[in-house]
């Protein structure tokens, strides 16, 4: 996206169409640079439906962010107070706490594991029943989050399957409503998203490792590498660009999340779960807060434009 | 460096624009006048005059006896007027909270919809002029002389929505409801305790109860609800209803006045006692209520909607009762009445819609609550189910709360925010996250900020 843009006619739209064309039909394009209106129908019913859904939408957000409305009746111009707001609440300032603690769970601790597994599966790739176990591992991102989280809440229940195999085990002592507890809460619903991103990430890791080509590895063997140093040096530099991806993809899925929360606590116990998406949401449904609301879902679509940006970073250039 | 340049002054440009088009404020800026929506038009009773007209009506009667009741009562009405047919919307209380604003602010909106009592919604409706004023129909119906002040009370807003229990009336309610104390018979007979009636009785015999090996009070707060309620009863028998229907009106008081940390510490005495079920935050109330169904707890703290599954469960064992302050001999509880039924102003057919909320509230219509297991607002005048039984303290305690004044409105009705503060505040309480003092002091700077908004 961000690819630099060079030469004598870079920097207005007809310099870059005029260019575009250059390569094939070189002499209609020195026809005098005329902006060539013709290839704006072709981005206008993406661009239109763009605008009617996605950019009117989010600018009304913005615009709501500056008043403060109960979504019903007269609503008052107070400039950058929500946004004040957002820093002086303690609640909402934890609720993006809470996001980045998600952001271990849903992101960082399932990549590490899938590499981890990556490591162990790639060697295996020839065995039979391989496509199988890919399958299962994938299953969690093809189930319907609703479902998902309603059979977490199951699990994690004071009679659950976590506390019956803890009882299993003799640590009875142990066992707790999860979902329930101030202290395991947010972990537990991270947690759901460390099995959600694991298989996702896996995929995405072994399709990379498909892509090394084959010569690169015999020829690390026959300098004599280990399994560890084939990982570091050969598997793991190839998979930038899905490590990249895959970051993107789980980062985001973190930071925007609502229906785990929404299904498994409501934000509670007291207010140790709650996120900036759900906070969105109960403010602009609930309480009648939608200028705070509209903050809220401002700021938070600015943060993941930025986090996705600097994740964009070690994408190899030529994937780019 | 110069494309990057371009794209941001078309992104600037395309946000002036857009800015430029949609230039008013949400909601218009000026404050709509509600003095508008208040029809001068003289109000009749006749259904027949209007011609053939489709009726939509938002409520919330999804639960099993209410729902039947409903059901019944809209076939009734559609059998007596053939020229109208009634669109039923029928959401549970959370999902009505949350889609009830967008229904009303549409263009189309419904012609009758059922309104939570107090600021949150009633207020903020009232406040955007979508609700219609029915003090005509009040008396054209003789609402203002069937039911209790009290009740009416509850249903009236000033026109601007500031103030509640005064003004202008914006409906009127089918069912009553108490939140009280469910107990077990069987269990305190056995243990040789009397059915208490005051706080102090109560608390006396909890450590009666654990001595025995029981579970005194089944308690589930995950849902975050029953925390309010659990609150609402102790603060009530503590404070007294005048104490605490000034603070929830915002007529005056403080939350962190002294009978409300006492209520707290009352209630973090016993989580911390082990008089309620361990690890509540995370135990449905359905499960909760299971177990005391399951006979496996005394108490267990509810409003009287759970009559039908109560009476289902435990039977001939079950008792209910509301706590009053010590040394007093009437009870003073968290209830009131079902949600109000409200006419929007948007409705094209007024008179249809009040004479379907008189039909469906009236002293017939009550008759089908009481034979569908419900409580109406205003129970028949013979209905007197034996003594003795769930029925019939129901019956006895409404009655002895209505004659008293002893209804205390919930407390969620206090501030729009007030049901996320209280029910968070109450489970940080219980985990002995919060001490009763800054328990409180958040529910204070909560109503505060409201208060000095209005």
């Amino acid at each position: 996206m961000a690819t630099q843009v060079t030469g004598p006619q870079a920097g207005g739209p007809q310099g870059r169409l005029g260019r575009a064309r250059a390569g094939r039909t070189s002499g209609r394009s020195r026809q005098g640079g005329r902006p060539q209106y013709k290839a704006y129908l072709y981005i206008a019913p993406a661009f239109v439906l763009f605008a009617v859904f996605l950019g009117v939408p989010a600018l009304q957000t913005a615009q709501y962010s500056l008043y403060r409305w109960n979504g019903l009746g007269a609503s008052t111009w107070v400039g950058l107070q929500n946004y004040a707001d957002l820093v002086r609440d303690a609640t909402l300032r934890s609720s993006f706490g809470h996001a980045a603690v998600l952001v271990l769970f849903y992101s960082a601790v399932p990549v590490l594991l899938a590499l981890v597994l990556t490591a162990l599966i790639s060697r295996g790739a020839g065995l039979p029943g391989m496509s199988v176990f890919r399958t299962l591992l994938f299953l969690p991102q093809v189930v319907a989050s609703v479902v998902v989280a309603t059979t977490w809440v199951a699990i994690y229940s004071p009679d659950g399957l976590s506390n019956q195999l803890l009882r299993l085990v003799g640590l009875g002592s142990l066992t707790r409503a999860w979902l329930g507890d101030f202290g395991t809460a947010l972990p537990a619903v991270g947690l759901i998203g460390t099995w959600l991103g694991t298989g996702l990430c896996l995929v995405l890791f072994l399709s990379g490792v498909a892509n090394i080509a084959p010569e690169l590895l015999e020829a690390a063997r026959m300098d004599g590498a280990g399994a560890v140093a084939e990982f570091t040096s050969i598997v793991l530099p190839a998979l930038r660009g899905q490590i990249a991806v895959a970051l993107t993809l789980t980062v985001v899925a973190a930071l925007k999340t609502f229906d785990l929360v929404y299904i498994t606590t409501r934000g509670g116990p007291g207010t140790s779960t709650t996120l900036p998406a759900f906070e969105a949401y109960n403010r602009a449904f609930n309480t009648g807060q939608v200028g705070s609301a509209a903050s809220v879902a401002v700021v938070l679509t600015a943060l993941i434009l930025v986090v996705t940006a600097l994740i964009q970073r070690i994408q190899p250039d030529e994937v780019a | 460096m110069r494309r990057s340049q371009q794209l941001a002054g078309s992104l600037a440009l395309a946000c002036a624009l857009a800015l430029a088009t949609t230039a008013c404020a949400p909601g218009g800026s000026t404050t709509s006048d509600p003095a508008a929506s208040s029809t001068a038009a003289p109000v009749s009773k006749d259904v027949a005059a209007a011609g053939d007209v489709t009726l939509t009506v938002w409520d919330q009667n999804t639960d099993g006896g209410i729902d039947d009741a409903q059901a019944k009562l809209n076939a009734a009405f559609e059998a007596k007027y053939p020229n109208v047919k009634i669109t039923r919307v029928s959401r549970s209380f959370a999902d009505l909270k949350t889609t009830l604003k967008l229904a009303l602010t549409s263009k189309t909106p419904p012609d009758v919809v059922q309104a939570n009592q107090g600021y949150p919604d009633m207020g903020s409706f009232v406040s955007g002029g979508l609700l219609r004023p029915e003090d005509d129909y009040a008396k054209l119906y003789g609402w203002d002389g069937y039911y209790p002040k009290q009740l009416l009370d509850l249903n009236r807003f000033t026109p601007d929505g500031k103030d509640w229990q005064s003004g202008n009336l914006y409906g009127v309610s089918q069912t009553g409801e108490i939140v009280g104390v469910y107990y077990n018979r069987k269990v305190l007979s056995d243990l040789g305790i009397a059915a208490p009636k005051t706080i102090g009785e109560f608390e006396a015999s909890l450590p009666k109860i654990k001595a025995s090996g029981l579970l005194p009070i089944a308690y589930g707060d995950v849902e975050k609800s029953p925390g309010i309620h659990i609150y609402g009863i102790t603060q009530a028998a503590v404070a007294g209803s005048q104490a605490v229907e000034d603070l929830v009106t915002a007529k005056s008081g403080a939350w962190t006045d002294a009978p409300s940390v006492t209520a707290a510490q009352k209630i973090q005495g016993w989580a911390q006692q082990g008089y309620l079920t361990q690890g509540a935050n995370g135990i449905s109330r359905d499960d909760a209520l299971a177990d005391f169904d399951a006979g496996k707890a005394a108490y267990h703290i509810d409003g009287t909607w759970q009559l039908a599954t109560v009476s289902k469960g435990l039977g001939a064992d079950a008792g209910f009762l509301a706590l009053g302050p010590d040394g007093s001999s009437t009870p003073v509880t968290t209830g009131g009445e079902g949600l109000a039924w409200a006419i929007t102003t948007g409705s094209k057919h007024p008179d249809v819609a009040a004479a379907y909320i008189d039909f469906i509230t009236n002293a017939e219509a009550a008759q089908v609550l009481v034979d569908t297991g419900n409580l109406p607002a205003v129970p028949p005048a013979d209905w007197a189910p034996k003594s003795g039984t769930l029925e019939g303290d129901v019956a006895e305690q409404w009655k002895a709360v209505g004659a008293s004044s002893g209804l205390v409105p919930y407390l969620d009705y206090a501030t729009p925010t007030f049901y996320d503060t209280m029910s968070a505040g109450v489970q940080q309480l219980t985990a002995g996250k919060l001490t009763p003092e800054e328990f409180t002091a958040q529910l204070q700077k909560d109503y505060g900020s409201f208060v000095s908004s209005r």
